[in-house]
């Protein structure tokens, strides 16, 4: 598959990331490689295999609805980049 | 020309358990932000989440009582997006094999019956809350939402007109209330609705259609729909094109406006949840659930009217709450008497509710002083003024029934020679008093007896039994 122009500008806004030209021409390639090797998986034969979802063969894992768990608001807010005691803070996120 | 209007619904209904969808934390409403938050609903990495039973058996008990086939084994998607309102980036919901598919729900409206079918219904997390900061720019952010148990039910373009929508939402309301899945405040966000709308000229294909959001009451959808109803028929006379787009309703300014444009429609990357396993519904699970279906509000209608006497037009007024149908119930059951439960729900409670704008959802009055009240005014033991009186107390101000009508003397008085002494004198006394309407009423005018009557019953404070009064009142005029 060829990653042109078009199609990188779409990851890029996706991707909330702003490239260079020289980062767009090296990911191209890279992209494009990448795309290939997963292709490969377009050779095996797999007539006969039933589609699924999942890997594991298990269903039905649950937890019963009992309340309990949260954590201290501090430990929750210790990471975050920036935050005001209470609430964990971005940049605006509207216009 | 004829233009007609085609409405598909999203109804999103927060499921009221007590844990979230992924995760143990507490799904209660209100909180300091960030309180009920662990690393799992946080988007921690490294965690995993955890499927909670009853959401499944909530979602399937609601399809059930939507006539829909329940998918029997049904998984989850990722639906990948960028917004600080879920930290993980993504939400899991169901894309590809939803719970429930292919129900329908019967509503009327416009006077008539009609069949609104319904899509399907799938499980997905609620994200957090954003606070935009006008003056620093920022934008604060509150899991306590994030991970809440939603589900979602989407309707086939079946409506056609506001009163379509409003009796529908109405009755799906009803059900889940019945059901016990979700509290349906709207005010508070646990059942919130978008509208799909487009207009065509009759018979012709699907016109382009919007999507409206922030429709936090059932007039607000109303006067949205009028709303772009209008706006999208006059673009179109005009010659113009409905743009696609999502749309903001302002209510207090009573119109819409453009969110984003979905020209550039956000690509969501769904893909199958690798960490959470399908879901198998099999058949013993299904018959369990089946067997927990509670008895629906159309159901409770018609055995109120055919098993307990209640009439038509007060069944409706009962049922129309859960609240208000189980409190019915207990009344009955109490008291013995389902007829004068049914009156006392239907008139005085439903007055006091107005009266001191208290919502059905919010009542819970003391059942047992009330049954025990409607017991002694159906055995004749108080009167209806005096029944009235007591009801407001234990009602309005949670007064103990017995206490009440000890400390005001509102006991009948019981037939004996003491209660017959009291009622005699009492007539003599009003007629003593009242030469005028004595002489009225024996001239003919038989709405002077109502007057006398009423003295009659005043003298005799609440104690008064109006049987044996009117009997006095009227051998004392005959003699």
């Amino acid at each position: 598959m060829i990653i042109d122009g078009k199609l990188l500008e779409y990851l890029e806004n996706l991707s909330c990331l702003t490239l260079s030209d020289g980062e767009k021409e090296r990911l191209s390639a890279d992209l494009g490689e990448i795309l290939s090797f997963m292709e490969r998986l377009g050779e095996l034969d797999a007539a006969g295999v039933p589609e699924r979802s999942h890997p594991f063969d298990d269903v039905n894992a649950f937890r019963e609805d009992e309340a309990g768990g949260s954590f201290d608001r501090s430990l929750i807010l210790r990471n975050a980049p920036e935050k005001n005691g209470e609430a964990f803070i971005a940049p605006k996120t509207v216009e | 020309m004829n233009w007609e209007t085609v409405i598909g619904l999203e109804v999103h209904a927060e499921l009221s358990t007590s844990s979230k969808i992924f995760c143990g934390c507490s799904t209660a409403f209100g909180g300091e932000p960030n309180t009920r938050v662990c690393p799992v609903c946080a988007g921690f990495p490294g965690t995993l989440p955890k499927l909670n039973r009853a959401v499944v058996e909530y979602a399937v008990l609601v399809g059930l009582a939507l006539n829909c086939e329940i998918t029997r084994q049904c998984k989850f998607d990722r639906k990948n997006y960028f917004y600080p309102d879920l930290p993980k980036a993504y939400q899991v919901s169901q894309l590809y094999a939803p719970i429930c598919r292919n129900g329908r729900l019967d509503v009327r409206a416009d006077g008539e019956e009609k069949s609104i079918g319904i899509r399907e219904i799938h499980m997905e997390e609620d994200a957090g809350k954003l606070i935009h900061d006008a003056r620093s720019g920022k934008t604060f952010m509150d899991f306590n939402r994030c991970g809440v148990p939603l589900i979602e039910i989407v309707t086939h373009p079946d409506l056609r007109t506001a009163a379509q929508v409003i009796a529908y939402l109405e009755k799906l309301r009803e059900t889940l209330l019945y059901l016990g899945v979700c509290d349906c405040k709207m005010q508070e966000g646990s059942l919130r609705a978008d509208v799909n709308l487009s207009v065509r000229q009759a018979g012709s294909p699907p016109g382009t259609r919007t999507e409206m959001k922030n429709l936090n009451s059932f007039r607000a959808i109303a006067r949205a729909i009028d709303y772009e109803t209008k706006r999208q028929t006059e673009i179109l006379r005009e010659g113009g094109s409905v743009l696609q787009e999502t749309r903001r309703w302002d209510d207090e300014k009573g119109f819409s406006y453009g969110m984003r444009s979905k020209e550039n429609a956000p690509d969501y990357r769904y893909f199958p949840e690798p960490d959470l396993l399908p879901v198998e519904i099999d058949d013993a699970w299904l018959n369990a659930l089946e067997k927990r279906l509670p008895e629906l509000a159309h159901q409770k209608r018609e055995r109120y009217v055919k098993d307990c006497g209640v009439s038509e037009k007060e069944a409706v007024i009962i049922t129309a709450h859960k609240n208000v149908s189980d409190l019915f119930e207990t009344l009955s059951e109490l008291s013995g008497s389902p007829v004068e439960s049914a009156h006392l729900v239907t008139g005085e409670i439903m007055r006091l509710l107005n009266q001191n704008n208290i919502l059905p959802e919010e009542l819970s009055p003391d059942a047992r002083g009330l049954a025990f009240l409607v017991r002694l005014v159906s055995e004749g033991k108080i009167n209806r003024n005096a029944y009235k009186e007591t009801v407001e107390a234990v009602f309005v101000r949670g007064a103990d029934p017995e206490k009440y009508i000890a400390e005001n003397n509102l006991m009948m008085l019981a037939d004996d020679e003491e209660a017959a002494v009291a009622v005699a004198a009492a007539v003599a006394a009003v007629l003593a008093e009242n030469p005028g309407a004595k002489a009225d009423y024996r001239a003919g005018k038989e709405k002077a007896f109502g007057f006398l009557m009423g003295q009659v019953m005043k003298k005799l404070g609440g104690s008064g039994n109006p049987d044996t009064a009117r009997k006095s009142l009227k051998a004392a005029l005959g003699e």
